[in-house]
């Protein structure tokens, strides 16, 4: 499997990062390289073999239904690019 | 002054506790030597010596009302990944550069409870992703050992600080084997632990599954030390484990004799230089003569851990790294004409070449049509690996083997090619991908008289016999204790 | 019966949200009240800051269980959270915590009744699943300058996504089950069902297709938060795909939104981009357990779901199927009936399902108020229907008791009916004399009577009423009346 500078641009695209043209070329190299490394898995026959998604087989924790959390919304805002009115801002959305 | 810069943090705390030395003093020897060595190798990205003083005066208060614990008035730097309330928590990234956390991770808290005295945040590769703290929007950190060549990474600012003696102990983390590898390029000794044993609550995500926090120090009882004030339950992380509190020390005067230590097959292969295999020979022989038995045992995957690594943690991180938009926190483009563009140049803008790679190949390989032939197999590959290491600790008590194939390379060496700069991590990823702890030891020199690191793994919650095995060789040997010239 | 409309067939399928009635958020301990000023109410966990995790919240787990059981539906011993990707500046991830591949509820069904009185009929709506997963945030449109604002408040809501088949035919069953699904997790207690707050809301997945055909395309219409609006929204779909297809062009697939003012559906701006979730398991989360254990504590502090109880209101109450269905359409009228009728004997139980079907009910619809604020109690209207049934008072002064016990709750049936001397005058020694006096002052009316006039015994007959206030027993006076005059 080798990705195209198009298969790039719809990842950049899904992952939201600007690739500006100049990019692109060296991008598609990089991935393609990177894809033919991990490529090497495919060797391996993983019939039947359980998929392992965390380090510890462990089943989750559940917290008890309690309101824990104060308002610490000026001190969350003071580090935010932009506000108004307690809200964050952002360009206009259109739904 | 000298002997302090490398004395043992047991010594330093019974000179504190014997008011033969205050905080205020100690902190202000390492703000010192800070501000004069730092410009040389830029292991910190932020400093607040007014703040440092001010917790050292405090240690000072606990220390003379006579009952404080073994870490109050002890100096520690974090790598700039945990949050810091009030302080810059930047990750090593332009999207952070302005990030002052609003509050404190999990380890920073207890630490600050135990009487810790903050010296500052160090660099680091950028959000983690690195082998040699090069990809930091902060410039790359200098190995203190050869100013020409990488520290190691991504805990490269720790691992540095520690070698320089800018402080005595640092914080890392190790998703790959980010703690090992600069400790084994810079000298040191690191842990990373079992995962869940250290919370991740208030570290910033790189790769959930296989992050874990340790300590990075000069010895083994350091490390023991240090683990005692941030190992623990925390409800706050769900990963967090909930097991009887650890003295982490209580192994240190493990004997040897007996212990069988396994030497997988894979990692002696070919690959390994021979600088580095000379060393780790010669640290067998040590245990040996200690009355260790070696055995060979086998992890046949683990060559296919690199690879199964660099799908399952680039995966997660172009998870993690989704809330970084622009909207609530961190960098914003200053020019974009609707959201889609804040969105992409915020991103583009803020994360530096290895992030977005990573964040490319982890999206491609969760994306439709790729996810079973990607992530799920290596997923299936992790479970190869785990249980590989599960087979050969039935076999052995530990496993030993290089931390890393060489010794610290110069900077640039690997910048141009990712792949290469992956295979840093061979012995070290599968250890993380399985969740098991794994130590780094200073075990002699390579060519250009730079550092060798011996790893010791073990199974599950194996980390205080560990550390014992680690600090028996550190009564033989004086590896640990050397220091790079002109740091002194 | 057919369900064609214009030769095609509709089939519709509903997501539905409900939000759980938790304290607190599904991941983080912050209050999940309603109406709170922007942001206040999300924390650490909630705004997505750099470092933070989640941990389940075990009530909303509760709330999944409840639900499983009340649907009949398989509850997994192992469910699995899962990471929804996609970027929006009210999703502060940048993903949203959900179920996938293995959700807390699968299958199941719920019964519902579509139509009125003697023409409704049953219908059954299997279920595909019931997962947890967290709300988004809002944004708002309104101008900042031209920009949208967003508040993170309801970011972390634990939401249960219920999913059905695509088993109904017409807006009117949609609108249906949406009612029925409505009343059982009020029912249950897992979800307030507000609509206006937006507790409660559903997504319709409409095609339309020749009968007998492969299933046509689909269009999702987003977010309906009430049921006349699904009705419109479907209504309108069903019509606009016709359409389309009539006029030869392809249905694309898409997400619509619904405008309640011009009651047209238009396709979302934001969904353009082709859906690609990127799910995986969250690292965050381990799986979720559950127990035949839990599953059984669970099931034991759940009340009597609505359909046993309407089978039981016809079997042991001898009350028709119309009216059980009522009856059991809202936890609170059930429970309300179960008290009432208790008190009042399964004889009565006729009388109290038309009170409260009737009087209760029309009062309620009048001053908009929803049952759960009744102002009156199972004991009062039984005690009401007590005396009517014993023949203490006759029905328009029960009607009378019933507005006193409406105005000021408080006084029981009998205060009342002592108080304002309501109590029926069946003394005929008593009622006999108030005749006597009525004859002697209406002499007129007398003579009109007998000569013929049948409309002066009606008048003979209010008086006397009149000079009871009402208590007399019209029957007994029309008699004793009768009897005097023909003396």
């Amino acid at each position: 499997m080798s990705l195209t500078i198009s298969d790039v641009e719809r990842v950049a695209k899904l992952a939201r990062l600007e690739l500006s043209a100049s990019e692109g070329a060296a991008t598609v190299t990089q991935l393609n390289g990177i894809l033919a490394f991990v490529e090497q898995l495919q060797a391996v026959d993983t019939t039947g073999i359980e998929p392992m998604t965390h380090a510890v087989e462990l089943v989750q924790r559940l917290r008890p239904d309690f309101v824990g959390e104060t308002d610490h919304r000026a001190a969350f805002q003071a580090i935010a690019p932009e506000t108004e009115l307690g809200l964050y801002l952002v360009p206009k959305v259109i739904e | 002054m000298n002997e302090l810069i490398n004395a043992s943090l047991r010594d330093i705390s019974r000179a504190l506790t014997e008011r033969r030395l205050s905080a205020v003093e100690l902190a202000t020897l390492f703000l010192e030597r800070i501000e004069r060595l730092n410009p040389t190798f830029n292991a910190f990205i932020t400093v607040e010596p007014d703040k440092t003083l001010a917790q050292a005066r405090a240690a000072d208060a606990r220390l003379a009302s006579g009952n404080a614990g073994p870490l109050v008035g002890i100096p520690l730097a974090y790598k700039d990944i945990f949050c810091t309330k009030g302080m810059l928590t930047s990750c090593g990234s332009n999207m952070l550069s302005n990030f002052v956390a609003p509050y404190d991770a999990h380890v920073v808290e207890q630490l600050s409870n135990a009487g810790i005295v903050n010296l500052g945040k160090l660099n680091m590769d950028e959000f983690a992703m690195g082998s040699s703290t090069e990809s930091s929007f902060f410039g790359p950190t200098k190995n203190p050992w050869d100013v020409t060549r990488v520290p190691g990474g991504s805990s490269g600012g720790s691992a540095a600080a520690v070698a320089a003696r800018l402080a005595p102990v640092a914080l890392g983390t190790d998703t790959g084997g980010s703690i090992r590898q600069p400790a084994a390029m810079c000298g040191l000794t690191g842990i990373k632990p079992t995962y869940g044993i250290v919370s991740r609550y208030g570290m910033v995500a790189y790769a959930s599954s296989l992050d874990q926090g340790g300590p990075m120090a000069k010895s083994a009882a350091d490390c023991a030390l240090v683990l005692n004030g941030i190992a623990g339950f925390d409800q706050r992380d769900s990963t967090s484990l909930d097991r009887p509190a650890e003295d982490y020390t209580r192994a240190l005067g493990y004997s040897i004799k007996g212990l069988r230590i396994g030497l997988p097959r894979e990692f002696f292969a070919d690959g390994m230089d021979d600088e580095v295999r000379f060393a780790i020979d010669e640290a067998l022989n040590v245990y040996r003569s200690l009355g260790a038995e070696l055995v060979q045992v086998d992890l046949p995957n683990s060559e296919l851990s690199v690879p199964a690594y660099y799908v399952v943690a680039p995966a997660e991180a172009s998870s993690n790294l989704s809330r970084f938009d622009g909207v609530r926190y961190g960098y914003r483009a200053p020019e974009y004409r609707d959201l889609g563009e804040l969105y992409s140049r915020s991103r583009a803008q803020g994360f530096g070449a290895e992030v977005k790679r990573r964040i490319m190949v982890g999206t491609y390989v969760l994306s439709h049509g790729y996810y079973d032939a990607y992530y799920l197999k290596a997923q299936k590959l992790r479970r190869l690996i785990a249980e590989d290491f599960r087979n050969a600790f039935a076999h052995c008590d530990v496993i030993m083997g290089p931390t890393s194939p060489f010794v610290a390379f110069p900077i640039g060496a690997k910048t141009d090619d990712p792949v290469q700069m992956y295979l840093s991590d061979i012995y070290t990823v599968s250890t993380n991908l399985a969740g098991l702890p794994g130590l780094s030891i200073p075990c002699g020199f390579g060519a250009g008289n730079l550092p060798v690191g011996l790893q010791i793994l073990g199974p599950w919650f194996d980390e205080a016999r560990m550390l014992g095995i680690a600090h028996q060789y550190q009564q033989q040997t004086d590896w640990h204790l050397r220091m790079p010239g002109g740091v002194a | 019966m057919s369900m064609l409309i214009n030769g095609y067939e509709v089939v519709i399928g509903l997501e539905t949200h409900a939000q759980l009635q938790t304290q607190s958020k599904i991941f983080s301990g912050a209050s999940i009240a309603f109406g709170a000023a922007p942001n206040v109410q999300a924390c650490a966990v909630d705004i997505a800051l750099p470092g933070v995790l989640p941990v389940l919240n075990r009530e909303a787990v509760v709330c999944a269980i409840k639900f499983g059981l009340a649907v009949g539906a398989t509850i997994a011993p192992r469910s699995i959270f899962a990471r929804k990707h996609y970027f929006y500046p009210d999703l502060p991830k940048g993903y949203q915590i959900s179920q996938f591949e293995a959700p807390v509820v699968s299958g199941g069904g719920l019964d519902c009744q579509v139509g009125a009185g003697d023409t409704a009929i049953r219908k059954h709506v299997r279920l595909t699943r019931a997962h947890l997963e967290e709300d988004a945030g809002k944004s708002l449109h309104e101008d900042f300058h031209g920009r949208t604002g967003i508040d993170l408040n309801r970011a972390g809501t634990p939401l249960l996504e219920i999913v059905t088949e695509p088993d109904m035919r017409s807006s009117a069953e949609a609108v249906a089950y949406a009612r029925a699904l409505h009343a059982l997790v009020r029912w249950i207690g897992i979800c307030d069902g507000n609509m206006q707050e937006g507790s409660f809301r559903c997504d319709a997945n409409v095609s339309v297709r020749r009968p007998g055909a492969e299933l046509g395309t689909r269009r999702e219409i987003k977010n309906l938060n009430s049921f006349r609006f699904l009705q419109q929204a479907v209504d309108y779909e069903i019509e606009w795909q016709i359409n389309e297809l009539e006029e030869g062009r392809a249905i694309q697939q898409a997400t619509v939104l619904f405008d309640p003012d011009t009651g047209e559906t238009r396709a979302m701006r934001s969904k353009e981009d082709a859906h690609d979730y990127r799910y995986f398991p969250d690292p965050d989360l381990l799986p979720l357990a559950i127990s035949p254990e839990w599953i059984a504590s669970v099931k034991s502090g759940l009340p009597e779901l609505p359909q046993s109880l309407r089978h039981r209101l016809v079997t042991e109450y001898g009350l028709s199927d119309y009216d059980a269905a009522i009856l059991t359409a809202q936890r609170e009228m059930a429970d309300f009936f179960l008290r009432a009728v208790t008190i009042a004997g399964s004889t009565n139980a006729k009388s109290l399902a038309n009170w409260l079907q009737g009087e209760v009910a029309a009062r309620l619809n009048r001053e908009e108020r929803e049952f759960d604020k009744v102002p009156i109690s199972p004991e009062q209207l039984a005690g009401l229907v007590l005396r009517i049934a014993d023949q203490t008072i006759s029905n328009s002064i029960g009607r009378k008791v019933f507005d006193a016990l409406w105005q000021h709750s408080g006084d029981s049936a009998d205060e009342i009916i002592e108080k304002q001397g309501f109590r029926q005058i069946t003394d005929s020694v008593a009622v006999e004399r108030l005749i006597d006096e009525v004859l002697a002052a209406n002499v007129k009316s007398v003579e009109e009577f007998r000569a013929g006039k049948e409309k002066a015994f009606n008048a003979l007959v209010g008086q006397v009423m009149k000079a009871t206030k009402g208590t007399a027993n019209p029957q007994q006076v029309n008699a004793l009346l009768l009897a005097k005059l023909k003396e």
